[in-house]
């Protein structure tokens, strides 16, 4: 049972995100990425953590992604004709693509056989909530803390960068 | 078959049922609802008190020519109805209806899904609604659903702030997201109305917003914009969006009730066994009819705001008093008040 919805949904975050890059239509790309959203967050519950399953749905799927919908609704973006990007930007994504791709080989490979002892396995005990809680508000607390700090800056900067520069005073005629 | 998975199928007939059976008797309050405030007599042609005329609505939205324009983008416009009814259906099925029973030695709780993240479950299922409305305004390929569906994603993202933050105040002092556990602990309490008025309200006037009922249904706005995302919807798709609504609506009073009002509990009331169990669903029940009353009444009361006032009561008035109310529960937590 777990095992089919494992496939079902690993299958479908993958078909998915395929389609968010592929895809000439941003709507329909921005709404493939919530089904990819919504997918591994199936599989955050298999893992055993639905917390943070609930949250990547309550924050990235139903918040986030519905403000790109605005925008794109609101500016009218329509079909992109053509091949997309340019050649410096494929470049770059292959690049960034190989590299992340050995980084997982790299990890994968360690933890089989490496100097690194096997990784233990989640345990209910270390998923759940209180013991979430605990971890991050006391051993983590000044990680947590500068996370904070780090998003109120950029609130901050985006406020500034989006506020138009008052309008100049005329000046006074000599 | 097991007991659990017999327990849970009942379970889920009821929760369905419950919901299903909202839609009709709803649909039928709000139009005598309606023409009692305006005073008038409203439908009252078929059966005592008009009350089969719900039969016959739906009747007629099954016969009615389903049409589908040609310039629509068909997958999105096909689909939208349908992501409308689902979250608005399985949001239930984390709200407890009834105290635990125990049949051949199973202990079963009276709730379709008892998940330790309840509440963030009913949230989160809650805000992927407002991707039906956005479909069926996009799809369309008509202005006024588009406005509509712009409208709505703007409208859901400002007024989730302040429901969310309203719900985690009372989240606080019981220690934990389960359902269950907040019912509980207003038992042995005192239901949170009290001592968190001010979040009750906060989230009440989330809900109006959430559900896009007057004075709050920007995206439909019959006046400016003919009706919304479903300008160009008929028959039982048509239909569909109605359903969705008010089962939302029943879904959100549902969460109100059992976060500030004790749930499927009365106070000075022992609930156990059968009996308990029959008596805890009929008192859920209760409670939720008294709130889906206020949202007729609210409805044919106030008048629709403008899109400013919207979004600065949103903004400039719900999400600080929100804030302010968090730190106060908290406050008063960590003091051992609550």
């Amino acid at each position: 049972m777990e095992l089919a919805i494992f496939i079902l949904f690993a299958g479908l975050a993958l078909v998915s995100s395929i389609v968010v890059v592929t895809h000439k239509n941003p709507v329909y790309a921005t709404l493939s990425l919530v089904l990819t959203l919504f997918s591994v967050a199936v599989l955050f519950v298999l893992l055993g953590a639905p917390f943070l399953a609930a949250l990547q749905i309550l924050i990235y799927a139903g918040a986030i992604l519905v403000l790109f919908l605005f925008v794109l609704m609101l500016l009218n973006v329509g079909r992109q004709e053509g091949p997309s990007g340019h050649r410096v930007q494929l470049f770059t994504a292959l690049l960034g693509g190989v590299a992340f791709a050995a980084m997982l080989v790299l990890l994968f490979w360690r933890q089989q056989g490496g100097p690194r002892p096997p990784a233990a396995p989640l345990s209910a005990q270390l998923v759940s909530l209180t013991a979430l809680a605990q971890e991050l508000f006391g051993r983590y607390l000044l990680q947590f803390e500068i996370v904070g700090l780090l998003l109120l800056v950029a609130v901050v900067g985006a406020t500034v960068l989006a506020r138009r520069p008052p309008p100049r005073e005329p000046e006074a005629e000599p | 078959m097991s007991t659990e998975l017999a327990a849970t199928l009942i379970k889920l007939a009821v929760a369905l049922g419950l919901l299903l059976n909202v839609v009709p008797i709803m649909v039928w309050v709000e139009r005598r609802g309606s023409a009692l405030m305006q005073d008038r007599p409203g439908p009252n042609r078929l059966g005592p008190f008009g009350l089969i005329q719900p039969l016959a609505d739906a009747l007629k939205f099954m016969f009615k020519e389903d049409v589908t324009p040609a310039a629509v983008d068909r997958p999105l416009y096909l689909m939208a109805p349908v992501l409308g009814l689902l979250p608005a259906l399985t949001t239930f099925s984390v709200i407890p209806f009834g105290p635990d029973l125990t049949v051949r030695g199973h202990r079963i709780q009276l709730v379709v899904a008892s998940a330790e993240t309840g509440v963030l479950l009913f949230l989160a299922l809650a805000s992927l609604g407002v991707y039906s409305l956005v479909m069926a305004g996009y799809s369309s390929n008509n202005k006024y659903s588009l406005l509509g569906s712009v409208r709505a994603s703007a409208q859901m993202i400002s007024y989730e702030l302040a429901l969310t933050l309203a719900v985690v105040a009372v989240v606080i002092p019981v220690g934990s997201f389960e359902l269950s556990k907040v019912v509980a602990y207003q038992r042995a309490h005192v239901w949170n109305l009290l001592p968190q008025i001010l979040g009750f309200l906060i989230f009440l006037v989330a809900s109006f917003a959430e559900t896009n009922r007057l004075p709050f249904d920007l995206p439909e706005a019959e006046s400016e914009l003919v009706a919304g995302f479903h300008t160009e919807y008929s028959a039982m798709r048509f239909a569909t969006f109605f359903m969705a609504e008010y089962i939302s609506m029943t879904s959100l009073s549902a969460l109100g009730v059992t976060l500030y009002a004790g749930g499927w509990s009365l106070p000075g009331v022992d609930l156990h066994g059968w009996t308990g169990a029959v008596l805890g669903l009929l008192i859920l029940v209760g409670k939720i009819a008294v709130c889906l009353a206020v949202f007729v009444w609210v409805r044919w009361t106030f008048p629709r705001f403008r899109y400013d006032q919207l979004m600065r009561l949103g903004w400039k008035v719900l999400l600080p008093l929100a804030i302010l109310n968090l730190i106060v529960v908290a406050a008063m937590t960590l003091a051992g008040w609550l």
